[in-house]
């Protein structure tokens, strides 16, 4: 067996994984919180002010990667979601049930302080534009997922249900976002696209380096989750057993 | 003993499924009703203003067409469930998905097109203009299915669960948005008197693409919930 396919097949077994993952996680909590650092400096104090938005421009570096990861952990949750109903791999199970709650809190960010920032630049907090109303419903499926993993007794079955429902909704999120899009819209179109970027670098550092922290707190998150909820899974399972009588030694 | 062939499985569901709601006339009426009510209670809430109502007319129509709809959608495999008719199914040897199909269009044609043949009360309720109203019934006519076919997900994704029918709402009405959208619009813009064909369009691409995914992720759903 080479080397890949004897990782792929360690990263399957729930001790395996539970100590790997302990060992990452207190790395991905440093890379985050160096990063959230430096790029919060950067964008509170070093980025200049914009002309015409004053310093409220400022909440764009918690804004549009909070809105980032919320669709990129939907996405995420779908891939996971299709391994885990496939190859029935549990720890894919447990990762994508435990990336929703990660995933809202993040919808529920990029909401927050969405309408924050349009109270001064727009006028109102809440629009029916198509981003503000994509992301709204973004959230909705967010909590139908985890609303269907808790009308499950069983967690397995539970984890499955979900992986379904992500699926659904990935399928449809696109559909959704166009048909808003089509339908009305006030919010500015993105500012990066192949070609490059129409932000400045003293803005656009700050902005990257915030959308890298926000990846390592979803990575430091989801791994927690998944650990302590592969340890109440298995907490009749003998690798728990030893790993408390190690702990307690 | 052989199998049946593909086609007079499908037939026999189908017919089945006719007689278990012939059977049951007045639950087939309940959904109706609803619809009715519904629109009813819009005039009583914004008032009476012709105008007014015209404007409202295809969102009021199509939300309503939407609730009554996803309505009788929770006792879709329910019953079928419970008496594990639907294991002996699953153990036929026909394909799941057909038989999710034969269900989900036993449930159009008792759920979705007799609020096709409502419409045009409705439309007359609402005051909608007469440009409108061929609009209002095609795209009915073919935004229904899509209605049933991903309703029948939450379905069968809700079946095993006691109380299903809250949770069965919220995991589908926000897939209902584009269908929604659409849909209005084409009303709207048949009532301006602008061209509509492209939301018609639109509407019949969703209908075929939800057509064929559909009942695949239904029977995926249907097998998670017997496993």
């Amino acid at each position: 067996m080479n080397r890949f396919m004897l990782f792929f097949h360690k990263t399957g077994s729930p001790p395996w994984f539970y100590r790997f993952a302990g060992k990452l996680i207190p790395w991905l909590w440093v890379g985050f919180a160096v990063l959230t650092a430096t790029g919060l400096y950067m964008g509170l104090f070093l980025a200049p002010p914009d002309y015409q938005q004053g310093e409220s421009v400022r909440i764009m570096y918690l804004h549009v990667p909070a809105a980032w990861m919320s669709m990129m952990i939907y996405g995420m949750m779908a891939v996971m979601g299709f391994i885990a109903l496939v190859w029935r791999i549990r720890i894919m199970e447990v990762l994508t049930i435990s990336s929703a709650p990660v995933g809202a809190a993040f919808t529920i960010i990029a909401l927050i302080t969405g309408s924050l920032w349009g109270r001064p630049t727009w006028g109102t907090y809440w629009v029916w534009d198509a981003r503000l109303t994509s992301e709204l419903v973004l959230l909705f499926l967010y909590i139908g997922v985890i609303a269907l993993y808790n009308a499950y007794d069983e967690p397995r079955k539970a984890a499955r249900a979900a992986s379904l429902m992500a699926i659904v909704g990935a399928v449809n999120l696109p559909i959704i976002h166009y048909s808003v899009l089509w339908w009305n819209t006030l919010h500015q179109g993105s500012s990066f696209s192949a070609s490059g970027s129409s932000i400045h670098p003293s803005m656009l550092w700050p902005l990257l380096l915030m959308a890298i922290a926000f990846k390592f707190y979803y990575g430091a998150n989801l791994l927690s989750r998944a650990r302590l909820r592969l340890l109440k899974q298995d907490h009749r399972k003998r690798w728990v057993h030893e790993l408390l009588v190690q702990e307690s030694e | 003993m052989s199998k049946p062939a593909l086609s007079t499985a499908f037939w026999a569901l189908l017919r089945r499924d006719f007689l278990l709601a012939y059977r049951r006339r007045a639950e087939l009426l309940q959904p109706l009703v609803f619809l009715l009510v519904v629109v009813t209670l819009f005039p009583l809430g914004v008032g009476p203003s012709p105008q007014l109502l015209a404007n409202i007319a295809p969102g009021v129509i199509w939300i309503a067409a939407l609730l009554a709809t996803v309505l009788p959608l929770d006792s879709l495999f329910r019953s079928d469930y419970e008496d594990g008719t639907l294991e002996q199914m699953v153990l036929s040897g026909q394909p799941l998905a057909l038989i999710a199909l034969a269900r989900i269009l036993a449930h159009w044609l008792v759920a979705g097109l007799p609020i096709v043949l409502l419409s045009p009360l409705l439309a007359v309720w609402m005051n909608l203009p007469d440009a409108g109203v061929p609009v209002l019934i095609k795209s009915l006519i073919i935004g229904t299915p899509v209605l049933s076919l991903i309703g029948a997900i939450g379905a069968a994704l809700t079946v095993s669960l006691k109380r299903g029918g809250q949770l069965l709402s919220l995991l589908v009405f926000p897939l209902y948005v584009p269908l929604l959208i659409l849909a209005t619009s084409a009303v709207s813009a048949a009532v301006a008197g602008l061209p509509y064909n492209g939301q018609l369009g639109l509407i019949l691409a969703g209908m075929i693409a939800a057509l064929t995914l559909a009942p695949f992720a239904t029977a995926a759903a249907l097998k998670l919930s017997l496993s």
